[in-house]
């Protein structure tokens, strides 16, 4: 067992045996390392003034990604190579191209969230040489901006990749291979690393058996992957959470196998890693996945986590059930396999015994016949939670009567809750606009939902009923909702 | 300084009227610009949080703070009781603001105590374990509450005054009566409030505040702390955005950071949390328009009524300039020739709502635009048509007198509006949108063009002045520093350029320093869209001095005529001789002529009489108009800006950059206004809405498609303002309303463009979806 993680910050490697397992990486930059450029705009991973990079070895790769250093916790670091936008410009003082377009294109004003800014444009000019409109937008979903209106900072995205200099210009692309050994060489250790600080444990366990033993000796740990939810409960709520048992690190969790019966995704799978699969294999849902936080969330938090902390208005759970997706529960003892509509059993309860963790999730493909589709409405479009998210699964037979529908709604219900009256009366009728119209009154028998701050019950259930006809008319070929862009052809 | 000159330079850098570069960017892009947060801190400093009430109303029966005291780091835990002066930081002189509850809580989220320790964790976790008894009292959250427990106000009202409206409302063919809700906005800086106070010497404290009026922040530490002004310095390099959420609302923060700085004999920072910060400050007020508005057949308007009534929380604070704004703009850009306008401030027990960009002016305008909207759909007519026929007149027309008896004398409105009209293609467009519509059952468009006319200075008179402090080192740089504040707005930038121009040398000579009340006494907040009317004027007066008495030191020594002296670019021609300005400096420095001067300015010619609703409370209108086109979705509400076209005035614009990036910026944050940006308080009086994840403001994604946005070049101010620009903060604001109205129209079409929708702001996809849904009923 070792007492120390380490990770690369910048150009220094860091071993750091003295941290509290809800120690932000945000407090650590700021605080402990007096690097003050990264901001603190809302301590919960929605305006990204906090944006940094994180760079870590995917199947024998080095990519770097944008997260919240606010809601990231120390614990989750090691053998990761954090870069903050103190690393950008070179010592020299010369700025760092992106930095030079923002200047350029009057990209700054307040100049606080500046720096998210830089780093989420920075994120996507390693990743992306040519971005379109869309992609920067998308880029950018996860950085709020109060003063500009955002045209200059996409003007910004816009000239930089349209002048790339040459590599060298970038820290990261000319030490790439240094890092990359040095990470290799952090992570080839599979040794469990226990760290206490103030009488609280955080444990980085070396493997998935080992994650389960941790588990079966402190069934009260909290299990963190992303953090993007739990990072929440120690900004906000101020809990402390003794031990915590990270995971974002484990690879095994992080598979993806797709075969003919389905898309298998491990519970530590980045809502980000699940799109790029999503794209090809179920492109209904990419719709979803790229409204889903902003790009810094969807590259931490996880599919496992969205379901394992029992949202009724996580994201993914209504399109999965719909769908007909299963988990796979994880404990010393042995795994179980159970739907997983059946996992959510009231508010705040699931399905998941003392010492058992969520493994996998195995998501069905649709029928090639079938119709799928998925539909989240929120206040405003982008980086928004629900107000309700409704995913309707439906098989004609060849007279064009219902052979199969699942219809699945987040936001409606104390969980994520299939509309079985409505599926009753569809099932074995014909789907024509009499039969669906008469059947989506049924709503009002699924689901009685609250007013909140998200929206009225009244507008959600005529909002429900009025999903049920769109997707009626996207299986009679009318698609019609507002596309932001032109989709290019894939 | 002393660099070696090639070839003389035709041009300085950055002289005014160019688009120069903010003078931080390259520190913003690279965090190296320092905010609060970031200032090293001494050894010992400690931190502050805010314990605050759990109730909407309720008396404070008992406060027991021992497990407070008791927790993990803390220092000390303030009361009222320790308050040495006065227990008020009420910016109007009220009296109706405690620092700290005492005996009673008037809003969910009131600060009742305070706790200092080692560390900020410490101090908020502390906060957690007071144990307080309350006797709940009655409370209400919102307008309608408020009228129906007796309407209370926090201040006075208001009522502008002008023909027989009573008489003459009765009489035209048409008349239509109505009421819409116009919603708050929370000004989500991006840089919470913060306060870093350092204790000095005797009764000395030096507070960095993240304020636009450093000189109230002095004086109400002063009057918290029962000291001098004298004793008390302020200093505020740059916000992290203010949109007027720290023109006040700084106050709490600074005084409690400078009364346990003093009492404890050690610095003290206080940053609270952003959901805090949501909960515990001022906000855009809520209104209620109710209108009633009489009119011919041709939608000519002859008379108008109308009630202003404002949700502004438990105090007063700024709600009164802020309703009396609302009423100064009702007539948007139109002439009423009977009119009469009444303000109705409310109290309620939320938050006590502050200024915000346009300061009651957008809510103003967006009243008036509803009434030609009404009129449109009244008479059957594109809504363009009518503002055209109500536009205010040229001087002469007899149709330029507003409802405060000032007249309009420098309207170019509708020259911008038909620019616009015809380079944004508006006709054609909106033809083509009518036919969309027929052929389209789910996705409806909608397009509309607003104009802004936005009155700049501020009403409370002596507000309008200003002052700035220039140096000339004996090495030829120059210092600057005025009363402005910098909240990412471009003032500094935009000074130093003055500054710049005035000695004709490159603005690299020029340093920008930190706004601090020791350096430039009793100035105003930077607000009301006038801190570069104002500091410009004033830093220009301090250079122009200087500059005067460089001219005579160099008539005396080179013994010429002063027309024979000439600032040219870094370098001053004296008679046949031209020499580098530090020379000059230096010699006139040897010559011991002052090098320093203070600068002051005035604005002329502006008057206000309250009571009597007459006057000429501003100095000159600020002009715009947008035309914005929208798709919505009549399933569920949802809906999308498609293209938005601008053209603004900014008279003879001072910096390009910095004035196109305040019309785009204005424009967004408005659009989030009217669109996405819902405060939502429950049951409780709790404000649920307190952080972004619950509060959504406009993202990237959100601004329109196509952004085409113009200042109108042919532009000037037709007063001498500096180099004969206008204000640009708060106008463009309101431009965003077109975007409100755009939705409206394509809601409109469910009823065939016969019924106006009286779509309430802000506009929600819920609210777009019901709109429908009451079209469809009719």
């Amino acid at each position: 067992m070792n007492s120390a993680i380490r990770f690369i910050l910048n150009a220094e490697e860091v071993v750091l045996s003295d941290f509290s397992p809800t120690e932000t990486l945000l407090d650590y930059l700021r605080l402990r390392r007096r690097l003050t450029g990264t901001k603190e705009g809302c301590a919960e991973g929605d305006c990204g003034a906090c944006t940094v990079l994180v760079g870590r070895l995917v199947e024998g790769r080095l990519i770097y990604e944008t997260i919240n250093a606010c809601i990231r916790f120390v614990g989750s670091l090691h053998a990761t190579h954090v870069v903050t936008v103190e690393h950008l410009a070179a010592k020299d003082g010369t700025l760092h191209p992106v930095q030079q377009a923002m200047v350029d294109c009057h990209g700054s004003q307040c100049g606080f969230c500046t720096p998210g800014f830089v780093m989420s444009l920075y994120g996507l000019w390693l990743s992306n040489a040519e971005p379109d409109r869309s992609e920067i937008e998308l880029a950018l979903q996860g950085n709020l901006c109060r003063c500009t209106g955002y045209e200059p900072i996409v003007k910004a995205a816009e000239l930089v990749s349209q002048t790339r200099p040459s590599a060298l210009f970038d820290p990261l692309e000319r030490d790439r291979a240094e890092i990359m050994a040095k990470l290799w060489a952090l992570k080839s250790s599979s040794e469990t690393i226990v760290i206490e600080k103030d009488g609280a444990r955080s444990i980085i366990p070396g493997s998935v058996e080992a994650l389960a033993g941790a588990l079966a000796q402190t069934p009260q740990a909290t299990i963190v992957a992303g953090a993007t939810d739990v990072g929440l409960w120690v900004t906000k709520q101020m809990r402390r959470l003794d031990p915590v048992i990270f995971i974002n690190h484990l690879v095994e969790l992080q598979q993806t196998e797709v075969d003919e019966d389905g898309i298998t995704f491990g519970a530590g799978v980045t809502y980000a890693q699940a799109f790029e699969i999503l794209l090809m294999e179920i492109p209904a849902l990419s719709d979803l996945i790229d409204r889903i936080g902003g790009a810094q969330v969807r590259n931490a938090g996880t599919i496992g986590g969205n379901i394992a902390n029992g949202s009724p208005i996580g994201d993914t759970p209504p399109p999965l059930i719909a769908l007909g997706a299963s988990v796979t529960l994880r404990s010393l003892d042995g795994t179980r396999t159970l739907p997983l509509e059946d996992f959510f059993i009231a508010y705040g309860k699931q399905d998941r015994l003392p010492g058992e963790f969520l493994e996998k999730i195995l998501v069905p493909k649709p029928h090639e016949d079938a119709f799928f589709s998925v539909h989240k409405i929120s206040k405003r479009r982008d980086e928004d939670i629900s107000a309700l998210c409704g995913a309707f699964y439906l098989m004609l037979d060849s007279a064009g009567h219902v052979a199969e529908i699942r219809i699945a709604f987040g936001g409606m219900a104390a969980t994520p809750k299939r509309a079985r009256a409505v599926e009753a009366m569809l099932l074995g009728q014909p789907w024509r606009w009499g039969t669906v119209s008469q059947a989506s009154l049924a709503f009002d028998e699924d689901y009685q939902p609250l007013t909140d701050w998200r929206a009225s019950a009244e507008y959600r259930s005529l909002t429900a009923k009025n999903l049920l006809t769109r997707f009626f008319l996207e299986t009679a070929g009318a698609p019609v909702h507002l596309q932001r862009f032109e989709m290019e052809e894939v | 300084m002393d660099k070696p000159v090639t070839s003389p330079k035709t041009t300085i850098n950055g002289p005014m009227h160019t688009a120069l570069k903010h003078d931080s960017a390259h520190k913003h892009v690279t965090g190296t610009a320092e905010y609060i947060d970031d200032i090293a801190e001494p050894a010992g400093t400690l931190h502050g949080a805010l314990g605050l009430s759990d109730r909407a109303h309720a008396e404070l029966v008992s406060v027991d703070l021992e497990a407070v005291k008791n927790a993990p780091g803390v220092i000390a835990v303030l009361t009222a009781d320790d308050v040495p002066g006065f227990n008020d930081i009420a910016s109007t002189g009220q009296h109706d603001e405690p620092l700290l509850a005492v005996g009673e809580v008037r809003f969910h989220g009131q600060p009742i105590f305070a706790v200092i320790a080692e560390t900020r964790d410490q101090a908020r976790r502390a906060a957690k374990l007071a144990k307080i008894d309350y006797r709940d009292l009655p409370h209400w959250s919102d307008i309608e509450g408020a009228l129906e427990n007796g309407g209370k106000l926090v201040t006075q009202p208001m009522t502008l005054l002008r023909g027989d409206p009573e008489t003459e409302i009765e009489k035209p063919p048409l008349r239509v009566q109505g009421s819409m809700q116009i919603g708050g906005q929370e000004h989500f800086y991006l840089e919470s409030q913060i306060a870093f106070a350092m204790p000095g010497e005797d009764e000395d404290v030096l507070v960095w505040s993240s304020t636009q009026h450093p000189s109230e922040v002095q004086h109400m530490v002063a009057h918290v702390l029962g000291i001098a002004n004298h004793a008390v310095e302020v200093k505020t390099r740059r916000m992290g955005g203010g949109f007027g959420g720290k023109e006040t609302q700084g106050n709490l923060f600074a005084c409690l950071a400078a009364l346990a700085a003093k009492q404890l004999k050690r610095p003290v920072k206080f940053r609270p949390d952003r959901d805090e910060d949501m909960v515990v400050t001022g906000k855009r007020h809520d209104f209620k328009v109710d209108y009633d508005v009489a009119f011919d057949e041709d939608g000519r308007i002859h008379a108008v009524d109308a009630t202003y009534t404002a949700r502004c929380g438990w105090s007063a604070d700024l709600s009164g300039p802020v309703t009396d704004r609302a009423l100064f703009h009702a007539d948007s850009s139109y002439f009423y020739p009977h009119v009469r306008l009444t303000s109705k401030p409310l109290m309620t027990h939320t938050t006590s709502n502050t200024a915000f960009r346009g300061f009651g002016g957008p809510q103003g305008l967006l009243g008036g635009e509803r009434m030609i909207e009404e009129i449109a759909y009244a008479v059957g007519k594109d809504p363009l048509d009518i503002r055209k026929l109500n536009f205010y007149g040229q001087p002469g027309s007899g149709r330029t007198t507003t409802p405060y008896h000032q007249e309009v004398e420098d309207n170019i409105i509708l020259r911008l509006v038909e620019e616009l009209e015809t380079s944004s293609d508006y006709r054609a467009r909106r033809q083509a949108i009518v036919e969309f519509n027929e052929a389209s059952p789910v996705i409806r468009k909608g397009i509309a063009l607003t104009p802004v006319k936005f009155g700049i200075s501020f009403t409370m008179t002596a507000y309008n002045q200003a002052g700035a402090l220039v140096h000339i080192y004996q090495d030829g740089s120059i210092h600057l520093n005025h009363g402005g504040t910098e909240m990412g707005q471009g003032l500094y930038t935009k000074v130093a350029q003055v500054v710049a121009d005035a000695f004709n040398v490159d603005i690299e000579r020029v340093k920008i320093t930190a706004t601090t009340t020791g350096k430039v006494p009793n100035t105003s907040a930077t607000a009301a869209s006038s801190g570069s009317d104002l500091n410009g004027m004033a830093a220009y007066d301090a250079a122009r001095q200087i500059r005067d008495r460089l001219v005579d030191f160099a008539c005396r020594q080179w013994k010429e005529e002063k027309d024979d002296v000439e600032f040219l670019p870094n370098r001053v021609r004296i008679g046949t001789e031209v020499v580098p300005f530090d020379t000059l400096v230096r010699a006139a420095y040897y010559d011991r002529v002052q090098l320093s001067a203070a600068g002051f300015y005035k604005t002329p010619k502006i008057h206000w009489d309250r009571a009597a609703g007459r006057g000429h409370p501003f100095y000159y209108f600020a002009y715009g108009a947008a035309v914005s086109e929208v798709s919505i979705d009549t399933l569920t509400g949802e809906y999308m800006v498609d293209r938005t076209d601008i053209l603004h005035d900014v008279g003879k614009s001072l910096n390009p950059a910095i004035d196109i990036g305040q019309v785009e910026g204005a424009f967004v944050q408005g659009m989030g206004w009217l669109t996405t940006e819902e405060l939502w308080w429950d049951d409780r009086g709790r404000l649920r809405t307190h952080a972004p994840s619950t509060y959504k403001i406009p993202l990237a994604s959100d601004r329109p498609r196509i952004f085409n946005v113009k200042l109108a070049e042919w532009a000037e101010n037709a007063e001498p303002t500096i180099g004969r620009s206008k204000a640009v903060g708060e106008p463009p604001f309101m431009l965003a309303i077109s975007v409100l109205e755009a939705i409206s129209m394509a809601v409109a079409s469910i009823a065939d463009y016969a019924v106006c929708p009286k779509l309430d702001a802000p506009a929600t996809p819920e609210r777009v979806l019901m709109a429908v849904e009451r079209l469809k009923a009719m």
